[in-house]
């Protein structure tokens, strides 16, 4: 019965006993890769668990001067094209090449939305003076009235909190962002390669593993966002 | 044979230990898609609402549901193997062990902010 379907199959290995063996141990060792990454980024959450609670009313003041439309809309960019990718995976499962090359070039241009969008915070943040360093400026902390705030003024020690927030910001959706990066010339490679034609006879196994890694560091904003961004929204009583 | 006979697999590449192989649809995924944007949405209008110290359980909870939600579907863990889900939690398992340690180490010093 096992003989009847025995053909060479010219992704196998020959230190694989099967070639569902082979694929298996690649999605295993893809997941590996990707704890790896969790403690990575794990650590840099524990921080911001820490100094949220440490120094709160900073977290909450500098968290306001997040734009939520510009973060949400990143977040569904997000979202988008993680199932731009899943579609793609399913599109090499089923051999259409034309609607895997279609749907990657799409993962990869929201890729590129998204980037564009911190680029645009970024550069805010940098008119504002508000990257932690030598030229950062807390004086929209301490007297908000002055900016056309609602905001409570902080103690001026309290307002140079805001630059440990700051910090964790950048540390993270920087961090965020080179994942995204990485994963957008990753991206261009695999498009070659399925243009090519590399993945329209059943070999998924890079498309699939890549999707693992997107859909990652697709998880990982699903957890900045809310946090750096919605940590207090309600109107001030 | 492969039960998935609608795709068209003659060498059976796909499954050639005529294992268990679920391809998930691209409807499954719409579904998918439609409950990541609701439960986007939801996030944001509840950190609108003061709920008190529910609010960062609520917000975290809700991105907790959207992670699980690619995890099982986007990323296929829920039709893979033992070893995968074991794998996957074995990770965040590991990751919950390292916040709990380090936090029981702040918390439990006589100097610092507790």
């Amino acid at each position: 019965m096992h003989e009847e379907h025995h053909e060479v199959l010219p992704q196998h290995l020959h230190h694989f006993a099967t070639e569902e063996q082979q694929r298996e141990t690649g999605t295993f060792g893809m997941w590996l890769f990707l704890l790896t990454e969790i403690m990575f980024f794990g650590g840099l959450f524990f921080s911001y668990l820490l100094f949220r609670n440490w120094y709160y009313d900073a977290f909450v003041a500098a968290s306001n001067q997040l734009s939520i439309p510009l973060g949400a809309t990143n977040t569904a960019v997000l979202i988008t094209s993680g199932f731009c990718m899943a579609v793609g995976v399913w599109a090499a499962e089923v051999r259409k090449q034309s609607l895997l090359v279609i749907m990657l070039i799409l993962t990869t241009f929201f890729g590129l939305v998204f980037i564009g969008i911190k680029y645009v915070e970024y550069h805010e943040k940098w008119e504002k003076h508000h990257i932690p360093g030598a030229h950062f400026d807390v004086s929209e902390f301490v007297h908000p009235g002055d900016y056309g705030l609602k905001e409570k003024p902080l103690a001026p020690d309290m307002a140079e909190k805001t630059q440990v927030f700051f910090f964790l910001y950048f540390a993270m959706t920087g961090m965020h962002a080179l994942h995204m990066i990485i994963g957008i010339g990753l991206l261009v490679w695999l498009i070659l390669r399925a243009h090519r034609g590399a993945f329209s006879s059943g070999y998924v196994a890079p498309i699939e593993n890549f999707g693992l890694y997107w859909h990652f560091v697709d998880i990982v904003w699903l957890f900045l966002f809310p946090l750096l961004y919605l940590i207090n929204r309600h109107p001030l009583k | 044979m492969s039960e998935h006979h609608e795709y068209h697999d003659p060498a059976n590449v796909i499954n050639p230990e005529h294992a268990e192989h679920h391809i998930v649809t691209p409807l499954q995924y719409t579904y998918v898609f439609g409950t990541l944007l609701l439960f986007t949405g939801i996030t944001v209008l509840a950190a609108n609402i003061d709920l008190g110290v529910f609010n960062p359980i609520i917000a975290l909870g809700i991105a907790s549901f959207k992670a699980v939600v690619v995890i099982l579907f986007f990323m296929h863990v829920k039709y893979q193997s033992r070893l995968i889900k074991l794998t996957v939690g074995a990770g965040f398992f590991t990751f919950l062990a390292l916040v709990t340690m380090t936090l029981l180490d702040y918390i439990s010093r006589a100097w610092g902010l507790w």
